[in-house]
């Protein structure tokens, strides 16, 4: 077997000026992550009755302080979420393209070190995969890859987009970052969103947990929004990994400031934020210190009541008790019946998964639920860019 | 009394037209349809499925020998996207319709103007019943109006924030200078604001939020509708000046002859 030599795109040190990288790597957040451990109760009042809420109001809904007044804030989430979103959640889908990977991070399940069964999709199976979710009610897909820059590349990401964009209304990516360039590419293809979580901010710990591999370059990893928002990405998703940091007050303030800086420099672009917490996954990781649920829900309040229009995901990581209750408190998108493993819906078996999910119901049982908290679950709220050139008949009546 | 709004020719025995998101079931939409007496109802393209299978699609709310359809462009950032959905719905059979919405900002979802004119242009001369979703811009709305657009819809306030009429002053300047109907649209949060732009000369307002949201949304529905007959009772009998000082009711210098 030959090996091809892969072309790295250059990386450059740094992030670009003019970038909502560069402004919040600009920011001080220090008054902000110091309130959040010693906020007041008058500090949390204030935030609470604060009209507008800024970083420094996020910081003391996230004190130990605003713990005491976790109803009050978990009301005014709740009132806010409604006024703003209405009583729905978009539901979507992850799909799995491959569990290959070459960089070497401590906490995930696709790790390079891992012995593990790897599987990439072809194109055709990756077809299936979406017809199999299609079934089930999906419109909105979640493209997910390990980083492996030769089996999950470039051409092959582009590849599977186009294969499914005649089909799938929405189609967004989560696999490694880019450049602009590729996600030009991507987009002309019929990609809609970026999902990039940073996983941790701060930089000793992200150096700490990313070992080996191009996931190392915490900078470039950092501007990967602003390049696929230069791209025609319409949909921008940010998010923390609970578990990897102690500190995961400051986690939180740097995931806001960040959503803040990309809602201010790409004005057009949705952006929404993801907090998942650790789950059990090959190669055993501890965390540094698990988020219990009542914090996690302190979190979710108070990034509802800091940044009233942005989405916040809820994955299939939770527990279904805990999204049954937690969802009203300001989440607009949901997974369900998430496979996390590579031909997982319509060939499972041949791979493993990168974490073991949580919520195991099947996507009509979550619905169910929605509906039966009056809720209304969003299958389809895109009209797809490349749908109508398809089948323009696919709408009528 | 016989008071139609017509628009472009059709009658309409509601003043009240009643946007679709935000409901908690279809079963809810339906109703608050019903309370509302909405002859016209305005669906965002994006949200129809006709290839769901199961629950339904939210189009199964709506009796079309009730109520007109009136797609939405909501989605789109610019004219080319808009003119592209409302061909699309053209092409799936909906009614030709359309309120304009281009919103490029995803926070406020505040109308781009420019945008918006361009595709009126468009969609008029293709045939297209244009009703756009505009800032209270009011030289925008005469521009608009020249282009054939068969309503305008300024804004009272930001889609969705239930504030009112907080563009007050612009909108009386639009519904004084236009010679189609003025619907004010967004932002409209209680039946009072509703009577209030009736009051003060609106053709009809728009609501989605209010009702979609609220804890009984055919309740709140009914209580617009009664709001909007009133206001627009209110305005045809008209209603008496604002004074800024004392007026006595005897002539003061009734004693000069």
């Amino acid at each position: 077997m030959t090996i091809t030599p892969v072309a790295l795109e250059s990386r450059p040190e740094g992030v670009p000026d003019h970038s909502a990288a560069a402004d919040f790597l600009a920011t001080d957040l220090a008054a902000a992550v110091a309130l959040s451990a010693t906020a007041s109760e008058a500090d949390v009042d204030r935030a609470l009755r604060a009209p507008r809420r800024s970083l420094a109001d996020l910081g003391a809904l996230l004190s130990p302080a605003a713990a005491t007044r976790l109803e009050d804030m978990a009301a005014l989430a709740h009132r806010a979420s409604v006024r703003r979103f209405g009583r729905v959640v978009r539901l979507f889908a992850p799909l799995y393209l491959s569990n290959e990977c070459v960089s070497t991070c401590t906490y995930c399940g696709f790790s390079s070190g891992n012995d593990i069964a790897r599987r990439t999709l072809s194109p055709a199976e990756v077809a299936a995969e979406a017809r199999t979710l299609r079934d089930r009610g999906f419109r909105h897909l979640l493209l997910v890859a390990g980083e492996h820059a030769r089996i999950v590349s470039k051409d092959y990401l582009v590849e599977c987009v186009a294969a499914l964009a005649p089909e799938i209304p929405s189609i967004s990516l989560e696999t490694q970052v880019w450049d602009t360039g590729t996600y030009r590419r991507l987009v002309d293809a019929g990609c809609e969103g970026l999902v990039v979580y940073q996983e941790v901010y701060d930089r000793d710990t992200y150096a700490r947990v990313h070992l080996k591999g191009k996931k190392r370059n915490y900078d470039w990893r950092l501007a990967a929004p602003d390049r696929a928002a230069e791209a025609g990405m319409r949909a921008l998703s940010l998010g923390v990994l609970l578990g990897l940091e102690e500190g995961w007050r400051a986690e939180v303030v740097a995931l806001a400031a960040h959503a803040q800086a990309l809602l201010r420099r790409w004005w057009r672009c949705e952006v929404a934020v993801s907090l998942p917490r650790l789950r059990p996954a090959a190669g055993d990781f501890r965390p540094a210190r698990a988020v219990t649920d009542r914090e996690y829900v302190q979190i979710l309040c108070a990034l509802r009541l800091a940044l009233p229009d942005v989405g916040i995901t809820l994955s299939t990581r939770e527990a279904p008790a805990f999204r049954d209750a937690a969802f009203k408190l300001g989440v607009t998108q949901m997974s369900a019946g998430s496979h996390t493993e590579p031909g997982g819906y319509a060939d499972p078996g041949g791979a493993e998964p990168q974490f073991e999910v949580s919520d195991t119901r099947s996507p009509a049982e979550v619905a169910s639920a929605l509906r039966a908290a009056g809720y209304d679950p969003v299958w389809k709220d895109t009209i797809g860019a490349r749908i109508a050139d398809a089948n323009e008949t696919r709408l009528r009546p | 009394m016989h008071d139609p709004l017509v628009i472009a020719g059709r009658e309409f025995g509601s003043r009240l037209f009643l946007g679709t998101g935000k409901f908690p079931s279809n079963a809810a939409l339906e109703a608050a349809i019903v309370a509302s007496g909405s002859e016209m109802v305005t669906v965002a393209l994006r949200r129809v499925d006709p290839t769901a299978a199961g629950e339904g699609d939210i189009l199964d709310a709506i009796d079309p020998a009730r109520v007109l359809l009136l797609t939405n462009t909501s989605g789109a950032d610019d004219a080319e996207e808009a003119v592209r959905l409302a061909r699309l719905a053209r092409s799936g059979g909906y009614p030709t319709w359309i309120k304009l919405e281009i919103t490029p900002e995803p926070r406020y979802l505040l109308p781009d103007g420019v945008e918006t004119l361009k595709a009126a242009e468009i969609l008029c001369r293709e045939g297209f019943t244009v009703l756009p979703y505009v800032n209270a811009d009011p030289v925008l709305c005469k521009r608009l109006e020249e282009v054939g657009c068969a309503t305008v819809m300024p804004l009272g306030s930001w889609i969705g924030s239930n504030q009112g009429l907080r563009t007050k002053a612009a909108l009386e300047i639009i519904i004084e200078q236009s010679l189609v109907p003025v619907v004010v649209d967004a932002g409209i949060g209680a039946p009072s604001q509703a009577a209030e732009a009736m009051e003060m000369g609106a053709g009809a307002v728009l609501v989605n939020t209010a009702i979609g949201t609220a804890g009984d949304p055919a309740a709140m529905a009914d209580a617009f509708r009664m709001a909007v007959v009133a206001g627009r009772q209110a305005f045809l009998a008209g209603l008496p000046a604002v004074g800024r000082a004392a007026e006595a009711s005897s002539p003061l210098t009734g004693f000069l002859t």
